[in-house]
Protein backbone atom coordinates (compact mmCIF):
# COMPACT_ATOMS: atom_id res chain seq x y z
CA UNK A 1 0.00 0.00 0.00
CA UNK A 2 2.92 2.30 0.72
CA UNK A 3 4.05 2.61 -2.86
CA UNK A 4 0.50 2.92 -4.09
CA UNK A 5 0.03 5.99 -1.88
CA UNK A 6 3.44 7.21 -2.86
CA UNK A 7 2.69 7.05 -6.58
CA UNK A 8 -0.67 8.69 -6.01
CA UNK A 9 1.19 11.69 -4.60
CA UNK A 10 3.27 11.84 -7.78
CA UNK A 11 0.24 12.26 -10.06
CA UNK A 12 0.75 15.19 -12.40
CA UNK A 13 4.52 14.89 -12.43
CA UNK A 14 6.68 13.96 -15.39
CA UNK A 15 8.10 10.43 -15.11
CA UNK A 16 9.90 7.93 -17.30
CA UNK A 17 8.73 4.34 -17.11
CA UNK A 18 11.17 1.70 -18.24
CA UNK A 19 9.57 -1.57 -19.26
CA UNK A 20 10.84 -5.11 -19.05
CA UNK A 21 11.19 -5.15 -22.84
CA UNK A 22 13.67 -2.22 -22.68
CA UNK A 23 11.11 0.25 -24.00
CA UNK A 24 11.19 3.51 -22.03
CA UNK A 25 8.16 5.79 -22.09
CA UNK A 26 8.14 9.34 -20.76
CA UNK A 27 4.96 11.17 -19.87
CA UNK A 28 2.86 12.89 -17.25
CA UNK A 29 1.62 10.53 -14.55
CA UNK A 30 -2.17 10.50 -14.83
CA UNK A 31 -3.11 7.75 -12.39
CA UNK A 32 -2.03 4.61 -10.60
CA UNK A 33 -4.06 1.72 -9.21
CA UNK A 34 -3.57 -0.99 -6.61
CA UNK A 35 -1.62 -3.21 -9.05
CA UNK A 36 0.66 -0.24 -9.79
CA UNK A 37 -0.71 -0.15 -13.30
CA UNK A 38 0.24 3.29 -14.59
CA UNK A 39 -1.54 5.69 -16.90
CA UNK A 40 0.57 8.30 -18.67
CA UNK A 41 -0.46 11.32 -20.71
CA UNK A 42 1.43 13.16 -23.45
CA UNK A 43 3.69 10.16 -23.84
CA UNK A 44 6.71 9.82 -26.03
CA UNK A 45 9.05 6.90 -26.34
CA UNK A 46 12.55 7.86 -25.21
CA UNK A 47 14.35 6.30 -28.21
CA UNK A 48 11.83 6.85 -31.02
CA UNK A 49 14.22 5.88 -33.80
CA UNK A 50 14.79 2.50 -32.29
CA UNK A 51 11.19 2.06 -31.13
CA UNK A 52 8.73 3.63 -33.59
CA UNK A 53 6.04 1.22 -32.41
CA UNK A 54 4.12 3.81 -30.42
CA UNK A 55 4.48 6.87 -32.65
CA UNK A 56 0.74 7.52 -32.81
CA UNK A 57 0.10 6.98 -29.11
CA UNK A 58 -0.24 10.01 -26.83
CA UNK A 59 -1.93 8.45 -23.80
CA UNK A 60 -1.25 5.01 -22.51
CA UNK A 61 -1.94 2.43 -19.86
CA UNK A 62 1.06 0.41 -18.68
CA UNK A 63 0.43 -2.85 -16.89
CA UNK A 64 2.18 -2.87 -13.52
CA UNK A 65 3.64 -6.31 -14.16
CA UNK A 66 5.83 -5.11 -17.05
CA UNK A 67 7.36 -2.10 -15.29
CA UNK A 68 11.06 -2.42 -14.53
CA UNK A 69 11.83 1.11 -13.28
CA UNK A 70 10.01 4.37 -12.78
CA UNK A 71 12.36 7.32 -13.06
CA UNK A 72 11.10 10.16 -10.87
CA UNK A 73 11.75 13.88 -10.91
CA UNK A 74 14.47 14.62 -8.34
CA UNK A 75 12.21 16.95 -6.37
CA UNK A 76 9.38 14.41 -6.46
CA UNK A 77 10.89 12.37 -3.66
CA UNK A 78 10.72 13.37 -0.02
CA UNK A 79 13.26 10.84 1.19
CA UNK A 80 12.69 11.51 4.89
CA UNK A 81 8.96 11.14 4.56
CA UNK A 82 9.32 7.90 2.61
CA UNK A 83 11.83 6.62 5.13
CA UNK A 84 9.48 7.24 8.04
CA UNK A 85 6.56 5.68 6.19
CA UNK A 86 8.61 2.60 5.33
CA UNK A 87 9.68 2.18 8.98
CA UNK A 88 6.12 2.62 10.18
CA UNK A 89 4.92 -0.04 7.73
CA UNK A 90 7.74 -2.39 8.74
CA UNK A 91 6.66 -2.05 12.36
CA UNK A 92 3.17 -2.97 11.29
CA UNK A 93 1.61 0.24 12.53
CA UNK B 1 -9.83 8.96 -6.69
CA UNK B 2 -11.34 11.29 -9.26
CA UNK B 3 -9.20 10.12 -12.14
CA UNK B 4 -10.06 6.72 -13.59
CA UNK B 5 -7.29 4.20 -13.67
CA UNK B 6 -9.26 1.60 -15.56
CA UNK B 7 -9.76 1.30 -19.26
CA UNK B 8 -13.34 2.71 -19.24
CA UNK B 9 -12.26 5.81 -21.11
CA UNK B 10 -10.81 3.72 -23.94
CA UNK B 11 -13.87 1.59 -24.67
CA UNK B 12 -14.97 1.86 -28.34
CA UNK B 13 -11.74 3.66 -29.14
CA UNK B 14 -8.90 2.39 -31.29
CA UNK B 15 -6.07 1.13 -29.13
CA UNK B 16 -2.62 -0.21 -29.78
CA UNK B 17 -1.60 -3.12 -27.57
CA UNK B 18 1.97 -4.24 -27.01
CA UNK B 19 2.03 -7.83 -25.82
CA UNK B 20 4.64 -9.51 -23.66
CA UNK B 21 5.95 -11.44 -26.65
CA UNK B 22 6.59 -8.17 -28.47
CA UNK B 23 3.64 -8.07 -30.83
CA UNK B 24 1.74 -4.91 -31.65
CA UNK B 25 -2.00 -5.38 -32.11
CA UNK B 26 -4.32 -2.55 -33.07
CA UNK B 27 -8.09 -2.71 -32.73
CA UNK B 28 -11.23 -1.30 -31.16
CA UNK B 29 -11.51 -1.96 -27.41
CA UNK B 30 -14.84 -3.63 -26.71
CA UNK B 31 -14.37 -4.81 -23.16
CA UNK B 32 -11.96 -5.44 -20.31
CA UNK B 33 -11.84 -6.71 -16.73
CA UNK B 34 -9.78 -6.29 -13.54
CA UNK B 35 -7.09 -8.67 -14.83
CA UNK B 36 -6.68 -6.49 -17.96
CA UNK B 37 -8.09 -9.24 -20.15
CA UNK B 38 -9.38 -7.35 -23.17
CA UNK B 39 -11.69 -7.84 -26.14
CA UNK B 40 -10.52 -6.25 -29.37
CA UNK B 41 -12.72 -5.90 -32.42
CA UNK B 42 -11.60 -5.41 -36.03
CA UNK B 43 -8.06 -5.95 -34.93
CA UNK B 44 -4.89 -6.26 -36.95
CA UNK B 45 -1.28 -6.93 -36.11
CA UNK B 46 1.49 -4.58 -37.17
CA UNK B 47 4.65 -6.46 -37.91
CA UNK B 48 7.83 -4.37 -37.74
CA UNK B 49 10.96 -5.45 -39.53
CA UNK B 50 14.25 -3.97 -40.65
CA UNK B 51 14.00 -5.37 -44.17
CA UNK B 52 10.65 -3.97 -45.28
CA UNK B 53 7.93 -1.58 -44.15
CA UNK B 54 5.34 -2.44 -41.55
CA UNK B 55 3.13 -5.37 -42.55
CA UNK B 56 -0.48 -5.38 -41.40
CA UNK B 57 -2.10 -8.73 -40.72
CA UNK B 58 -5.85 -8.84 -40.30
CA UNK B 59 -6.88 -10.70 -37.14
CA UNK B 60 -10.55 -9.79 -36.54
CA UNK B 61 -12.14 -10.29 -33.13
CA UNK B 62 -9.59 -11.09 -30.46
CA UNK B 63 -9.48 -11.70 -26.75
CA UNK B 64 -6.08 -11.06 -25.19
CA UNK B 65 -5.33 -12.44 -21.78
CA UNK B 66 -4.19 -9.80 -19.30
CA UNK B 67 -1.07 -11.73 -18.30
CA UNK B 68 0.20 -11.28 -21.83
CA UNK B 69 -0.38 -7.50 -22.06
CA UNK B 70 2.36 -4.91 -21.61
CA UNK B 71 1.07 -1.57 -22.80
CA UNK B 72 -2.30 -0.34 -24.01
CA UNK B 73 -2.02 2.91 -25.91
CA UNK B 74 -4.81 5.19 -27.09
CA UNK B 75 -4.25 5.54 -30.83
CA UNK B 76 -4.45 9.10 -32.15
CA UNK B 77 -6.15 8.53 -35.51
CA UNK B 78 -4.88 11.76 -37.06
CA UNK B 79 -1.31 11.05 -36.05
CA UNK B 80 -1.67 7.48 -37.20
CA UNK B 81 -2.98 8.52 -40.62
CA UNK B 82 0.01 10.83 -41.06
CA UNK B 83 2.51 7.99 -40.68
CA UNK B 84 3.91 6.25 -43.71
CA UNK B 85 4.11 2.68 -42.53
CA UNK B 86 5.64 1.45 -45.77
CA UNK B 87 8.77 3.44 -44.89
CA UNK B 88 8.97 2.58 -41.16
CA UNK B 89 11.80 0.18 -40.37
CA UNK B 90 12.51 -1.16 -36.93
CA UNK B 91 13.51 -4.26 -35.10
CA UNK B 92 10.54 -6.10 -33.63
CA UNK B 93 10.11 -5.34 -29.92
CA UNK B 94 11.84 -7.70 -27.56
CA UNK B 95 9.70 -9.98 -25.44
CA UNK B 96 9.15 -8.97 -21.83
CA UNK B 97 11.62 -10.70 -19.52
CA UNK B 98 10.40 -10.83 -15.92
Amino acid sequence: MLFFSYFKDLVGQEVTVELKNDLAIRGTLHSVDQYLNIKLENTRVVDQDKFPHMLSVRNCFIRGSVVRYVQLPPDGVDVDLLHDAARREARGA
Amino acid sequence: MATTTGLESLVDQIISVITNDGRNIVGVLKGFDQATNIILDESHERVFSTKEGVQQLVLGLYIIRGDNIGVIGELDEELDASLDFSKLRAHPLKPVVH
